[in-house]
């Protein structure tokens, strides 16, 4: 029995290097991602603030408005179908790297789900600190800056890390545009060697390898945060 | 010093303040008391326009603070405010609750900052408390760190809203005698408080508010012996 496994590895992931191939998917994925990770958290920051602003245009929130559509939009339909229309009908007559699209695609989709995760840290800060701050002389700028947001960024840390994990196990969905990440080049492996178990396993493995990282990696984070924290 | 003229708080439903005027002088003790509801948290909150006032208008050091164009961080620098809920920075040591707002407005070199924020722990008698987190702290502790706190740009005037109010029994003595001693030394003081004790003791005027309005304006004596309207007679038969 373990030689007719070693015998499906050895067919699999090392006849024909299609360990490299992995490799190379495994790269895309994770390119893909770290920018998404990037481009959404800016995003994010962005659209949470937005959504915050009570500044006024002709009596409406304005800035409030535009950022609630955005969310609205982006949380209502499915990423599968928010790539495909930046892929083919966006940037339908433009020549750009797939990749691209599919980071500002993932990008945008995240950037919707992070403002909402840092609203509502801001918000579950109580609002007694931003009124000590002010009261001491700080502008809200800086109130901000130096009193809510280390205080909120406790809170948003676990939850941020949720969305990133999610983040890089939906770029799975990027074969729709025939990019070959992780997912796409297991499915290319088996349909090329007609087995199925060793490499979607492998690329199942792979993926817990790098979203068990990040969760590591924010973990330690969050300890650091709570240095001090006896609440 | 604080000139308010016909000062209006709404809220949607509500009247909270309606069209006090008073003149604040300095070196004043003014405490005010009142049955909840009252609008004397409102009033004082809008002092130093934490609330936004409807209409009217508020004159500080002859300034007009309710004035569109004034720099109220400026003049909030000015006016040190104590809350109920103490409001300490959880993120922060003692120390940097005290030093953070004349360290980052560059008021203070962070050294300067720290000799005036240990002379007033000492003061205080929490020095040795400088590095602890507010998490480890009692109530009473917090709000003399607070208070510590709101002197640490050397304001005019200090504005108590209801500061023994969220404290157990035990500790209302140790946050009311560190108020004491800053009467003592001349600061001119504005406190919301239930505390008759302290208002007869330490206030050089009592105002009694009911439904926005300010109903007595007093010396405690006066207040207390010789109440006279009907609705502070009633209010004095039920606290005393």
């Amino acid at each position: 029995m373990f030689d007719s496994l070693w015998n499906e590895i050895n067919r699999n992931l090392i006849a024909e290097d299609r360990w490299l191939y992995l490799l190379k998917g495994l790269g895309v994925t994770l390119q893909i991602s770290f920018f998404a990770i990037i481009l959404g958290s800016i995003i994010g920051v962005v659209i949470a603030f937005m959504k915050m602003s009570n500044t006024k245009v002709f009596g409406c929130r304005i800035f409030d408005k535009i950022a609630s559509i955005y969310v609205t939009i982006i949380r209502g339909t499915p990423l599968v179908t928010q790539l495909l229309i930046i892929y083919f009908v966006i940037f339908a007559s433009v020549d750009i790297d797939k990749v691209i699209v599919a980071i500002i695609a993932f990008g945008l989709n995240s950037g919707a789900y992070v403002s909402e995760i840092i609203r509502a840290g801001i918000l579950a800060v109580d609002k007694g600190q931003m009124e000590a701050g002010r009261s001491l002389g700080f502008n809200y700028a800086k109130t901000m800056i130096y009193i809510i947001m280390p205080q909120a960024i406790k809170n948003i840390i676990p939850t941020l890390a949720n969305e990133f994990i999610v983040l890089i196990k939906e770029t799975a969905i990027v074969g729709y545009i025939a990019l070959e990440d992780l997912t796409k080049v297991g499915d290319v492996i088996r349909s090329r060697t007609y087995s199925a178990l060793v490499p979607l396993v492998t690329v199942a493995i792979v993926y817990l390898l790098v979203t068990g990282l990040l969760a590591k990696i924010f973990a330690l984070i969050e300890r650091r945060l709570r240095i001090g924290d006896t609440r | 010093m604080i000139h308010v003229n016909n000062l209006k708080k709404e809220f949607p439903n509500l009247i909270a303040v309606n069209d006090v005027s008073i003149t604040i002088n300095k070196g004043d003790k003014v405490v005010i008391v009142g049955p909840s509801g009252s609008g004397k948290s409102t009033f004082l909150r809008c002092l130093n326009l934490l609330e936004a006032p409807t209409s009217g208008e508020i004159k500080f050091e002859g300034q007009v603070i309710t004035d569109p164009k004034t720099n109220i961080n400026a003049v909030r620098l000015k006016m040190g405010m104590v809350f109920q809920q103490f409001n300490l920075f959880p993120h922060l040591t003692v120390r940097k609750n005290i030093t953070l707002v004349p360290v980052k407005l560059k008021l203070q070199t962070q050294k300067e900052a720290d000799e005036t924020a240990d002379k007033l722990l000492k003061r205080v008698g929490l020095f040795e408390k400088a590095d602890s987190y507010p998490g480890q702290l009692s109530g009473g502790q917090k709000q003399r760190i607070a208070i510590v706190r709101a002197l640490a740009t050397n304001p005019d005037v200090m504005l108590f809203d209801e500061p023994t109010s969220a404290l157990d029994p035990e500790m209302v003595g140790e946050v009311l005698n560190v108020m004491k001693e800053l009467a003592a030394d001349g600061m001119t003081m504005v406190v919301v408080t239930h505390e008759m004790g302290f208002a007869r003791e330490v206030g050089t005027r009592v105002l009694f508010m009911d439904e926005g309005k300010i109903i007595e304006d007093a010396p405690p004596e006066e207040f207390f012996a010789n109440p006279k309207s009907p609705r502070l007679k009633d209010f004095l038969s039920k606290v005393l």
